[in-house]
């Protein structure tokens, strides 16, 4: 089978930095990868590259949907990206603090859905049955996530934890194939992150998309990833399973100087 | 302690006040017999009313802030009126009745006040769309008031044509040119979109006063037709009324147009859009064609309004859509409550109708408006009627999550 994502020798200059240098990833169907690596790697960079928030200067970024064709998105508009089935997640939430929750998914399955203008207006029955599977759609992902008592609820109010779930959710509601998370379980208790952990590997298994995260939460990389990537000053240094990373020397000294051993 | 203190930080502003007012309150020189006055009773009427002011403000703002640590949960009094059909239907029938036999007890000039109170809650709620759910700030909207209005005044100078037939025509022409303001301002957010916009509509401004040619200058057009009725010539007073109905007619098509609009597809783009930028396109929404549909459909009803504008006054030019048009049209927006439709209906009617009737005080006029503003933004910021977000009905039962993808299609 291809892969669906495929990035050959990608290189971002910011004036004279390199933050992302000659690198390559790739992502095969129903997998999930992780992209580590210390603080300023470069790995939020490639993700920008990768939704179209950044143009990259040199190298190939090339999607393939299951079942589709390949096709390379240097440069594609940010929405575009969405549109081809390329969903994220960001560092920092960002959620639509002042929607409830089941707005913010709805606003995921905008470019799923045509209603204009017009149809706004005369509210025909085509664009209420619209409305109405889109409602439908978005509080059905918020039970898959698990969200489903705060439907109503300002996005603002929900806690920590519930604001990074959410934000899966709507990045589900694209129906994407492949999934970004930028660092999913930042800031979240180890039950939190147990409890997301099971969600990433659900989502995987239910609805067939391939995952790829940046996390600095080593068990729960080392637990739940195909593959691991780790970056290192905007250098690829590292690929492999888990295991063949956990051993990696060259790994462990870019995270912890000579002489340690990660423990997982 | 705490009362003490308070206390205290008063007297210094009293003092302080006292210290500012001295030179124009206190002293008065009279040239003629040479003499200085010491008038001591204004400093003792200013130490002490600015000592009270002082105390009730300081007393105001903690109120506040215990408020809204204590009552964050408790829902607006006017979301509750608006759930209750019981509540709401007699006020609503009570204002229906009200607005049908309005000009049949007050006099024209009463009408006409409201006539104008009524074309600001249009402009209002079109700004609205701009402002209030895309977020994006425009201090040039009257521009396209000025093109709804001369769109009428030049063509029915030069060709004679009729308000009905100009009305869609004006609305057209204001939604290109919010077009042609939203493509230049599509990377623009916050100050530098407000200087843009701002500098577009000195712009229009400024070529309307000055093409001689085209738009005769700040002479202005003269006798624009009014708009007429089936073919029947009205006298004045039959057109101030029929005006009005004209006018009532226009803003409940304008809320409930937008009322959809808000709660559509559309319209969550754009309050998404507002919320955050980047995670709106992010999730799919295309930024350029959200922005410009929130461009073009708040221009089209400036257009609108400045067709009924000139209909109105059958009189235009440029004096008429200076930036202090767009600054009123911004507080009703701002004061009402950004994105509430009643909100933005109650501001446009204080702020139009409590100038009119505060003719008897018209030299502090600006001066309790200025006071007005200060007061809401620092007890109210949400506004008079803050929007509420929209609950939605969705099937109570839980579906199997395994096959979600299998519905959507």
């Amino acid at each position: 089978m291809t892969n669906l994502l495929e990035i050959h020798s990608l290189t971002m200059m910011f004036g004279g930095l390199k933050a992302v240098d000659d690198i390559d990833i790739y992502v095969a169907p129903k997998e999930i990868a992780a992209l580590i690596g210390p603080n300023g790697a470069g790995k939020t960079t490639v993700f920008n590259c990768i939704t179209g928030i950044y143009n990259p200067t040199e190298g190939d970024i090339f999607v393939c949907r299951p079942g589709g064709v390949k096709k390379r998105i240097n440069g594609i508009k940010i929405n575009k990206a969405t549109e081809l089935g390329i969903a994220r997640t960001f560092q920092n939430t960002r959620l639509f603090p002042n929607m409830t929750v089941l707005e913010n998914v709805m606003i995921g399955r905008h470019c799923r859905t045509r209603a204009g203008v017009l149809g706004a207006f005369l509210r025909d029955s085509s664009t209420l049955r619209e409305e109405q599977q889109i409602i439908d759609f978005s509080y059905d992902i918020l039970v898959h996530v698990g969200l489903a008592d705060q439907v109503n609820e300002l996005a603002k109010n929900l806690p920590y934890g519930d604001q990074r779930r959410l934000e899966i959710a709507r990045a589900m509601a694209t129906e994407p194939f492949l999934l970004l998370l930028d660092e999913p379980a930042a800031g979240m208790n180890p039950r939190e992150t147990d409890e997301l952990r099971e969600l990433i590997d659900r989502i995987r298994n239910d609805k067939a998309i391939s995952v790829l995260m940046i996390e600095h939460d080593m068990k729960m990389v080392m637990g739940i990833s195909d593959r691991i990537f780790v970056l290192d000053y905007g250098k690829k240094i590292a690929e492999g399973t888990p295991e063949e990373i956990r051993e990696n020397p060259v790994v462990i000294k870019a995270y912890l100087g000579e002489d340690f051993t990660i423990d997982a | 302690m705490n009362i003490f203190s308070e206390l205290k930080k008063s007297l210094i502003v009293a003092l302080w006040f006292v210290f500012l007012t001295f030179p124009i309150m206190v002293i008065r020189v009279n040239t003629i017999e040479k003499i200085i006055e010491w008038r001591w009773r204004n400093m003792l009427i200013i130490a002490i009313g600015s000592f009270l002011v002082s105390l009730l403000w300081r007393y105001l703002l903690t109120r506040k802030q215990t408020q809204t640590d204590s009552q964050l949960e408790k829902r607006p009094l006017s979301q509750l009126i608006f759930e209750e059909p019981k509540v709401y239907k007699p006020i609503l029938v009570l204002i229906g009745l009200f607005v049908v036999i309005f000009p049949f007890i007050f006099s024209s000039y009463q009408i006409n006040i409201m006539t104008t109170a009524l074309m600001y809650v249009m402009l209002g709620l079109g700004l609205n769309i701009v402002v209030g759910l895309a977020g994006l700030l425009d201090l040039g909207y009257v521009a396209f008031y000025a093109v709804g209005a001369y769109t009428y005044a030049l063509i029915n100078h030069h060709f004679g044509l009729g308000f009905w037939t100009i009305l869609p025509v004006g609305a057209l022409l204001a939604a290109f040119f919010g077009i042609l303001l939203g493509f230049p301002v599509l990377r623009l957010r916050g100050d530098y979109l407000a200087i843009v916009t701002l500098g577009f509509g000195e712009i229009i401004r400024l070529i309307l006063e000055n093409w001689n040619e085209f738009s005769f200058g700040p002479s202005g057009i003269a006798h624009i037709s009014r708009p007429g009725f089936m073919g029947i010539n009205l006298n004045l007073n039959e057109s101030i009324i029929y005006l009005y109905y004209l006018m009532i007619f226009f803003c409940l098509i304008t809320i409930f147009v937008i009322n959809r609009l808000q709660n559509s597809r559309i319209g969550r783009a754009w309050i998404a859009l507002r919320e955050d930028e980047v995670a709106c396109q992010a999730m799919g929404i295309d930024k350029t064609k959200t922005k410009l549909t929130a461009f073009a459909l708040g221009a089209t009803w400036a257009g609108m309004v400045g067709v009924i504008f000139a209909a109105k006054t059958t009189f235009v030019n440029p004096a008429s859509f200076t930036f202090l048009e767009s600054a009123m049209i911004l507080s009703i927006v701002v004061l009402g409550g950004m994105g509430s439709i009643v909100g933005v209906f109650i501001a446009a009617m204080i702020l139009i109708l409590t100038p009119e009737y505060l003719r008897a005080f018209s030299n502090y006029r600006m001066l309790l408006f200025g006071a007005v503003m200060v007061l809401m933004m620092v007890f109210r910021p949400q506004g008079i009627v803050p929007n509420v977000r929209r609950f939605y009905r969705f099937r109570r039962v839980t579906s199997n999550p395994g096959n979600l993808y299998d519905k959507s299609s």
